[in-house]
């Protein structure tokens, strides 16, 4: 366990977060790539649909575990529908509204499968770097529908344009190669607009490649963040009442209390580092409250087009494309 | 290509001293490059600026008396891309162990 080795601490104390005083850890360090080797762990401690990737780096720098972090958001693409063609439009929604919200949809295409439109490309673009949906929504009324029923879904038909209702059109060889599961809408409900009978949307929409940087709807995660591990330690015997106000004092699972009614720091991980202990004066000298200074617990969920392992490689090697690209430049001068 | 440049007025300086501009990168490359090249102890000051937020533009300074500071930022950005290499191997190994016992467990 990481654990039992020395580990560079963050203190948490009342007013401050205080250095360990003999911890020179970043200020002395000489930069040695096999010393890195030695000191970086990756250590996967969860991965689901629903929760998103949570996984550990530790020994890296702050600098480091941040470009990532940055590079996830704001550097690994994505598709988006970045041009709508408005033939028809007559719902209450306004054109540019409704072409706001065509952009924000999350699409399923894999960006790495496509390339990024470049200066000369068409308007129309090319089979290899553009996806192509349209959208033929008209309201009607029902005619089986009586004048006492009041639910809009007996009386109207098609009253709720959903990201479902989008159909994807192949580009050239498109069809051969992907299927409409793999390009479109990643979720079918996302209410788009609401019609009523008469109104219709008829629409063009283009997806490109592109990157967070350039517009939110290209990023391909929903959070990306890290935090520090948290670290508590008893510094003395807490028990009967105080060992409940303790475990008040952390979030839930953070502090045990085993059979003698004493408290004990049972999983210090998932603590949300409030200092609310050092509220009591009778609990305040029994705690030590710390971070550890090179341990990023990493927090990846995807909007679902990349998985989010796949996502962090992919920030990696963007990373990686950067330094090749400007020692590639420096060799050629 | 011409992403990377030199600010002039350093022609007095030896070739130790430079402030290079990275053009259309920021804080992600400059920030790590810094903290490697920083770390060098042949690297008497590494600094970088994002002069101004609407430009694209990184001024990336390095100073020594030992070393170019051409060879110092090379190195730099080829040990950034080792440590890459190694990030992206070291946790694919551990998603491909995480995956097979997260299989075998279920």
């Amino acid at each position: 366990m990481p654990g039992d080795k020395k580990q560079p601490l963050l203190y948490m104390e009342e007013y401050r977060v205080k250095q360990d005083p003999k911890d020179y850890g970043l200020a002395d360090e000489v930069f040695n790539m096999e010393v890195f080797k030695n000191k970086l762990q990756v250590v996967i401690v969860r991965n689901d649909e629903e929760n998103g990737l949570e996984f550990d780096l530790i020994g890296v720098y702050p600098a480091i575990a941040n470009a990532f972090r940055r590079l996830m958001l704001s550097e690994v693409p994505s598709m988006a529908i970045e041009k709508v063609y408005i033939y028809n439009n007559t719902s209450i929604i306004q054109d540019e509204v409704l072409a706001h919200r065509m952009g924000l949809l999350p699409l399923r295409a894999d960006p790495r499968l496509f390339a990024y439109r470049s200066e000369e490309s068409t308007e129309q673009g090319s089979e290899q770097d553009t996806l192509e949906y349209e959208l033929k929504v008209k309201c009607t009324r029902r005619k089986d529908a009586t004048k006492e029923q009041s639910n809009f879904d007996d009386i109207y038909k098609n009253h709720k344009v959903y990201s479902g209702h989008l159909k994807w059109l192949p580009k050239g060889k498109q069809g051969q190669i992907y299927s409409e599961s793999s390009v479109n809408c990643i979720h079918d409900d996302i209410l788009i607009a609401q019609l009523r009978p008469g109104h219709e949307l008829d629409l063009r929409l283009i997806a490109v490649k592109g990157i967070g940087k350039d517009h939110a709807k290209f990023s391909p995660v929903a959070t990306a963040f890290y935090r520090l591990l948290p670290q508590i330690t008893l510094t003395r015997e807490v028990s009967g009442k105080d060992a409940y106000l303790l475990q008040n004092c952390f979030s839930p699972g953070v502090i045990g209390i085993d059979e003698n009614e004493c408290a004990y720091v049972k999983d210090a991980r998932y603590d949300s580092c409030s200092r609310n202990v050092y509220r009591y004066p009778q609990l305040a000298d029994a705690v030590i409250m710390a971070r550890v200074r090179d341990h990023y617990i990493f927090s990846v969920e995807s909007v679902g087009a990349l998985k989010p392992e796949v996502i962090f490689l992919e920030a990696v090697k963007v990373l990686k494309k950067k330094c090749r690209a400007f020692i590639d430049e420096i060799e050629a001068k | 290509m011409g992403a990377l440049t030199e600010l002039a007025g350093d022609e007095k300086n030896g070739d130790g001293s430079r402030t290079f501009v990275f053009n259309n990168e920021g804080h992600t490359l400059g920030n790590a490059l810094k903290t490697i090249i920083a770390r060098y102890p042949e690297v008497d000051f590494c600094g970088y600026t994002i002069p101004h937020p609407t430009e694209q533009k990184l001024h990336f300074r390095i100073q020594s008396h030992r070393e170019r500071a051409i060879d110092l930022l090379k190195r730099g950005l080829e040990d950034l891309e080792a440590l890459c290499d190694h990030t992206m191997n070291t946790f694919e190994t551990e998603m491909n162990s995480f995956n097979a016992t997260a299989v075998g467990s279920n």
